[in-house]
């Protein structure tokens, strides 16, 4: 299909069935796009118009907004976010924006504790030679690369016995260290493919100026390599967001996230369609704006590494 | 790097200024056996006090934790102050490297204790020491094979989505219009939480009663679409919602890689009057062959953790069919807290991975060294 292509250069010297093909071709592939599209947005779509319909739209199945009902603040309302209750005092409010907040400083927190640590031990594997006992770079880099094959499931357990005894339990300090973990072998990942495209020369000139090698590592590669940093911090930060097996499984009350509070109302039965419609939408619609905005950086951050 | 400080300053014959390195070297090595005197001795210390021999009465294992963080500052001031510029160089790394060890080889490891102990977290008794008991109910749990057997089928649905992926990233690699759009909306359902697509599309698009995809199924004459009552429907159900997710990943992987091709070899396949699905079958397909490797053993290595969604939707019912390792394990610990059965569990299935992946790994590499 991506044979389409340049039909302007080729028409001159193809027959009329064939221009005839080539438009058929164009209309499947729209038609393909937009099915596609839709399939990838209509759930999206619906979860935000059910937060603003009643029992009745939700039974009787209505989908367009203003067309087939007419929208109700009553989801906002359930967390106390509809204007009527905005300026109440309001615990289902307190509650949900607590959830939110640590959801955000466990995902920042831990991407950027990430970033740090990753990016200098992919600027040292890209570098220098070490030899840590029988290991060398190859080797290094597949330890940390190899973290990524062990399931949550293997740490859980010990994580839970360790943070019980450490008091890390329910804390976000054990939740963002854990959630680096989980990211570190990714951010390495990233990185590495970014330092490895910065010519050498640019360092050893500094050298020669008398840079020391943490100084011209902060001075001329850190600048260069921003752009890739902001890619790997950004996925990190989506999938820490993301993140439920660890946070349902180390935290309870104080530093529970926003996906463990979906998964908690999801749970009980009977729960009130609006209201769950209401807290899903918290929990995607910031990175459904990260994911219209910075498009252009996750996809440098998944692709880094991958494509040569 | 010490040969050399001390090779430097012999032509200067000057004892001062071999001095300062001297007692910098002193500092740093002094500094570093202080920090692994003290973290050894807290740490005897406090199994010790686990252990009722002596009364100090620590509150928590804290103590341990400061020692071990004491004792990486000291071994990377150590590593700079007696290495030199070596030392500095080493830095860059040793930070990850410790914190991997204490985070992931630390915990590992001690699960293996774990695994072989009797341990139910709600029961009064304690941890007990009962060897090999766990493996062995292991190799007898029916739900166990099952979980297993059910990873296989996930891992299988791989190549589906990846067929799917890969036709869209042809379609988006086309000569189209609004290209940016269309990347985005198929980007965005991979940036949602899994949590949440468990209630957006399983719990209320799929719902039985006013669901709009039961809605639609029922006008397409099913009539009762119940997307999780038989196992095997319920698993492809399972599997549309993670393909949902995961599609944009692997789609984002092979675009790119479709992007990087030489434009040459395709002008190149069109003057030779090459047919679209020729020359996709014998000019992109084998092209993109490192592309798609490598998109499928990332998949593949996610899909091995797959729970959110299964706990989310069906957890695991009906009656285990959609069961994957990890949901089963966390309801062993949720709804019995059986610590020690289901570290067992997690570490074997830690060992079915290692092997599979390398074994895996293995294969591509041979298999990609055959065109040359």
């Amino acid at each position: 299909m991506a044979m389409t292509a340049t039909s302007a250069e080729t028409a001159h010297h193809t027959s009329r069935s064939h221009r005839t093909g080539l438009a058929l071709g164009k209309v499947l592939i729209y038609a393909a796009l937009i099915f596609w599209a839709f399939i990838c947005l209509f759930p999206i779509f619906w979860t935000v118009t059910t937060t603003f319909k009643t029992a009745n739209n939700v039974t009787q199945g209505h989908i367009l907004p203003f067309i087939d009902f007419w929208p109700d603040w009553k989801g906002l309302r359930s967390l106390g976010l509809s204007p009527d209750t905005l300026f109440e005092v309001s615990t289902v409010r307190d509650e949900f924006l607590k959830r939110f907040l640590n959801s955000v400083y466990a995902s920042v927190g831990a991407s950027l504790l990430a970033i740090v640590i990753g990016s200098i031990a992919a600027y040292g594997l890209c570098r220098f030679d070490y030899r840590f006992g029988w290991m060398k770079n190859r080797d290094i880099s597949f330890f940390f690369l190899s973290q990524l094959i062990l399931p949550p499931v293997v740490l859980a357990m010990p994580f839970l016995v360790l943070y019980k005894n450490l008091v890390l339990l329910d804390t976000l300090t054990g939740l963002i260290l854990i959630y680096t973990l989980m990211v570190l072998p990714i951010v390495i990942w990233i990185m590495r493919d970014q330092f490895e495209t910065i010519p050498v020369e640019l360092e050893q000139a500094a050298l020669v100026d008398g840079c020391s090698v943490w100084g011209a590592f902060f001075r001329i590669v850190l600048p260069i390599a921003l752009p890739g940093m902001v890619a790997a911090f950004i996925l990190s930060v989506i999938l820490c967001w993301n993140e439920y097996f660890f946070a349902a499984l180390l935290t309870s009350s104080n530093a529970k996230t926003l996906p463990v509070m979906v998964a908690s109302q999801t749970g009980s039965q009977g729960i009130s369609w609006w209201s769950m419609a209401a807290i899903s939408t918290a929990a995607i619609l910031p990175l459904v704006l990260i994911g219209i905005f910075l498009e252009r950086y996750i996809v440098k951050g998944l692709t880094a590494g991958a494509v040569k | 790097m010490q040969d050399r400080s001390s090779s430097l300053a012999a032509p200067t014959a000057s004892s001062g200024r071999q001095r300062p390195a001297d007692t910098r070297m002193a500092i740093g090595q002094g500094l570093f056996v202080l920090a692994s005197l003290g973290l050894a001795g807290i740490f005897l210390l406090q199994v010790l006090d686990a252990a009722g021999t002596v009364a100090i009465g620590f509150a928590d294992w804290r103590p341990v934790l400061y020692a071990y963080l004491f004792w990486s500052v000291a071994l990377c001031a150590r590593q700079v102050l007696v290495r030199g510029e070596e030392g500095q160089k080493a830095l860059f790394v040793l930070p990850a490297v410790l914190f991997t060890v204490a985070m992931a080889i630390f915990p590992t490891v001690f699960g293996f204790y774990i695994a072989f102990t009797d341990w139910n977290l709600s029961s009064s008794t304690g941890m007990k020491f009962n060897g090999l008991d766990n493996l062995r109910s292991l190799v007898n749990d029916p739900f166990f094979w099952n979980a297993l057997g059910n990873m296989a089928f996930y891992v299988a649905m791989v190549l589906v989505q990846y067929a799917i992926a890969f036709g869209l990233a042809l379609l988006l690699n086309a000569e189209i219009r609004a290209r940016k759009f269309f990347r985005v909306a198929f980007l965005l359902p991979f940036m949602l939480s899994p949590v949440a697509v468990s209630w957006m599309i399983g719990k209320s698009l799929m719902e039985v009663r006013f669901g709009p995809l039961a809605s639609l199924m029922k006008t397409l004459g099913w009539d009762s679409p119940a997307f999780f009552a038989s196992p095997w429907i319920a698993r492809l159900s399972i599997m549309a919602m993670d393909a949902w997710v995961w599609i944009p990943f692997v789609m984002i992987l092979l675009l790119a890689g479709l992007q990087a091709l030489p434009h040459e070899i395709k002008e190149a396949a069109k003057v030779d009057g090459a047919t679209g699905w020729q020359s996709f079958w014998e000019i992109t397909f084998p092209l993109m062959l490192p592309v798609s490797i490598t998109a499928i053993v990332l998949r593949i290595i996610f899909q091995l953790k797959l729970a959110d969604i299964v706990i989310n939707v069906t957890s695991g019912g009906p009656g285990g069919a959609t069961d994957t390792i990890s949901s089963f394990i966390f309801r062993e610990y949720r709804d019995r807290s059986n610590v020690g059965y289901g570290t067992m569990v997690a570490e074997v299935y830690l060992i079915v991975i290692i092997i599979f992946i390398t074994l895996l790994l293995n294969l591509t590499a041979r298999f990609m060294r055959k065109p040359d």
